[in-house]
């Protein structure tokens, strides 16, 4: 066993450090170290830089446009990312419908959408969920029929289409085979956000931030070239999605982050004149999110170490998500507790609460999203019995 | 022992529990979310003609005499409907400190149009400070004359953004942390050098910050003796918390009800997601805790009253410890158990848990009261 980084691991985790510190533009820094609420023309921004830096796909092959890193050097640089602050680049295209083109693309749908995804052209969002398939997921109904004219029509609705209001592109589920057995029915195509039909309605989430959306197909006409892999062979892709990049998913850098500015605002909050960090009951209620945090990190780093050695991404993938989920919401919930009657504020002017922590309460409401997305815990927790405890089903 | 309520609380609950229905739907709350006040005037008005807002205060002060089991029974129903109406604030906060500390003339000139319905009033004692401590006051009462000049700054105050008349706390002696030397002062909302900031809160509400900029007030509009009010924030404190603890209680029976009933209703693969057993123990997790704050809620209405500080202070801190143990729990499965609708705005679960993170700050939050559990002399 060997539980350190190597030099060239701990050189290349300095490299990153010192370059997102250069790298960084004025007004995104600003709001890094206060973990403000980035734009999208900032995301956007952000996700110029790193382009022209190579470090945008980092998972991607060098030979279309990837980093060419190890799975260590990518998560180093997840890491570093994610702990500097910067704005979270939009996954959509890049750690989810990119790969799977990748993997089971045509040529032409590669040349087609990879450089686009890379360069922060085109902007996407996923059609996976409807409001009677969420959990079951299988179930869905968006209906994909042919119109004899080499084209796909597309009638129903997708939920939690995450960001489509800024969206040139939504790759969906649809259902192209309505007798068969539900998951042998289901196709995956890539469809235009501006083709005629398609209507995106954003929601409010209880963050008080239009993130969500609903999404309307109305007689869509996409043409058969956007379907990728197989006709009716888009489970395939769906569980192959679930599969990319999970060691990324325990989200630990943003903990670590989140840790850093629980420690912040216990030395700046005081309790008749005493910092809380060196009020006993706080201290030990923070050194014991800091232990919870190192376990998962530790869990995190077996996963990687294993994926590096060539073992395929298991069902512990499972644990990441389930524990990194769990610990992002503490974390918030210490920080909520730290601010006492600021933690009241919610979308307030400027210099109503420290700046420091003007953004935790909505991320305090919309860290509630993390044990539900990408799969709620409750199926991680299927996965687990099944998978790994081999518990009869 | 005896748990039961008393005929005329079960009639006053029932009455409540059908006015919440009829006169405030959530979707009433919903739309003043984006009011200036956040609630309703004329709403107010007819809650003073029920005797609500009289509900405990004596009968020599206009009211009806009731206890705070009483009261209890009003503000659980208020949680489970979410009624905005700022009756802790203006009823429980403000006016028991105007009952206790002022003068006849005094709980004339306020209490009456207070009781009539025709006022609201807030209490403006936090400061950054001080945390959940309301001897924690650095806001200084400089006697000057037979005036006093005001000068500090309070936080988050409940219904301070609309309150016709603000009662704030000051200092005429001593530092902050000491009990003695703390004074209260009645101010018209007018009152010059007040500046009011109205600020939202998670919960869709209102409050505001208050600075005192060397606000000139007349020794008239002190309430009580100079420097004692430090027993009557005490006993408020308590009030407030016990009143957090049985509208909580109101809060965690409505997100229980919506999740059981989602639990009954949402289909997922191809059945009710109630019939998945995992999910159901998780249902009865939540009713477990929500009985469990439930019965804590009581002890500390009943306490609440209790004439023995020490007694007060048991019971209150133990309820409002297990209100933030429960009432997180409870609302936060709520949502988990609801899905990705939980995460939206336009479903109400989500209203739900903000209300309580808020009844969990306010009057001391579970750190403040379990080291004061921990500081009884009988621990």
């Amino acid at each position: 066993m060997d539980l350190s980084f190597t030099p060239e691991q701990i050189a290349f985790r300095d490299e990153v450090r010192a370059w997102i510190r250069e790298a960084m533009p004025p007004r995104i820094r600003e709001k890094a170290d206060v973990d403000g609420h980035f734009e999208h023309d900032e995301i956007m921004e952000w996700h110029r830089i790193l382009y022209a830096k190579g470090w945008v796909a980092p998972h991607w092959p060098a030979e279309w446009g990837g980093a060419g890193l190890d799975v260590t050097r990518r998560f180093i640089l997840t890491e570093e990312l994610e702990l500097a602050g910067a704005p979270a680049l939009s996954p959509f295209g890049l750690t989810m419908v990119g790969p799977l083109i990748l993997q089971f693309g045509s040529d032409a749908q590669r040349r087609r959408f990879l450089p686009k995804i890379l360069a922060g052209e085109e902007v996407w969002c996923q059609g996976y969920s409807e409001p009677n398939a969420g959990s079951d997921l299988a179930s869905l109904k968006l209906s994909a029929e042919p119109d004899g004219k080499g084209n796909y029509i597309l009638n129903g609705q997708k939920t939690w289409t995450t960001y489509a209001q800024y969206a040139d592109w939504i790759f969906v589920l649809a259902r192209t085979d309505k007798t068969a057995k539900k998951q042998s029915g289901i196709s995956f195509f890539l469809v235009d956000m501006k083709t005629p039909g398609v209507t995106a309605r954003p929601t409010l989430t209880i963050a008080g931030t239009p993130a969500f959306c609903d999404t309307f197909f109305e007689n869509v006409v996409v043409p058969a070239e956007n379907l990728v892999g197989p006709l009716h062979g888009g489970w395939t892709l769906a569980k192959a999605l679930l599969g990319h990049e999970r060691t990324y998913i325990a989200a630990v850098g943003l903990s670590t982050r989140t840790l850093r500015r629980v420690k912040r605002i216990a030395a700046a909050t005081k309790e008749k004149g005493v910092p809380l960090i060196d009020v006993p009951a706080w201290r030990a209620r923070i050194a014991r999110m800091e232990i919870e945090l190192w376990a998962l990190k530790m869990a995190n780093y077996r996963a990687i170490a294993s994926a590096e050695l060539g073992h395929a991404p298991g069902a512990e993938s499972s644990i990441l998500k389930i524990r990194g989920s769990e610990i992002m919401q503490q974390m918030y919930e210490l920080a909520m507790d730290l601010m006492g009657h600021d933690s009241l504020s919610w979308h307030n002017e400027p210099g109503t609460i420290p700046e420091a922590e003007a953004s935790i309460p909505p991320q305090f409401n919309y860290a509630r999203a993390a044990s539900i997305y990408g799969g709620s815990n409750e199926i991680q927790k299927n996965v687990i019995a099944k998978a790994i405890l081999g518990l009869p089903s | 022992m005896n748990f039961d309520l008393t005929p005329d609380q079960k009639l006053l609950e029932s009455t409540v529990a059908s006015f919440v229905k009829k006169e405030s739907p959530v979707t009433r709350f919903r739309a003043l979310r984006e009011d200036p006040v956040g609630y309703s005037k004329s709403l107010w008005k007819t809650m003073a003609e029920l005797g609500w807002i009289g509900l405990a205060f004596p009968e020599s002060a206009g009211g009806l005499g009731g206890s705070f089991v009483d009261v209890a029974i009003l503000l659980e129903q208020f949680g489970a409907g979410l009624l905005p109406e700022p009756y802790v604030a203006s009823v429980l906060s403000a006016g028991t400190a105007i009952l206790r500390a002022g003068s006849a003339e005094q709980h004339e000139a306020f209490l009456a149009p207070l009781l009539a319905g025709d006022t609201s009033l807030a209490l403006a004692w936090a400061e950054r400070g001080g945390r959940y401590d309301p001897t924690w006051v650095e806001t200084a009462a400089t006697k000057k004359g037979d005036d006093y000049v005001l000068q500090g700054e309070k936080i988050f105050v409940q219904n301070g953004h609309a309150a016709d008349v603000i009662v704030v706390s000051a200092r005429t002696a001593g530092a902050p942390g000491d009990s003695d030397g703390i004074s209260l002062f009645v101010l018209p909302r007018e009152t010059e050098g007040l500046r009011i900031t109205p600020v939202k809160t998670m919960d869709g509400q209102r409050a505001a910050m208050i600075k005192l900029d060397g606000v000139i007030v007349p020794g008239a509009s002190r309430l009580g003796p100079e420097g004692a009010a430090a027993p009557v924030l005490d006993e408020i404190m308590d009030l407030g918390a016990a009143a957090a603890c049985a509208e909580g209680l109101g809060v965690m029976r409505a997100a229980l009800a919506m999740t059981v009933d989602y639990l009954k209703t949402r289909e997922q693969f191809g059945m009710k997601i109630g019939t998945f057993q995992a999910l159901q123990h998780r249902a009865v997790d939540m009713f477990i805790r929500t009985e469990l704050a439930k019965s804590t809620s009581i002890l500390a209405s009943i306490k609440v009253s209790d004439p023995d500080p020490a007694a007060r202070r048991f019971a209150v801190s133990a309820a409002k410890v297990e209100l933030a143990i429960c009432g997180r729990y409870v609302t936060q499965q709520a949502i988990q158990l609801h899905g990705g609708i939980g995460i939206t705005d336009e479903h109400d679960i989500g209203l739900y848990f903000k209300r309580m993170h808020v009844l969990n700050a306010l009057f001391g939050d579970e750190e403040h009261h379990l080291a004061r559990f921990a500081a009884q002399p009988a621990f």
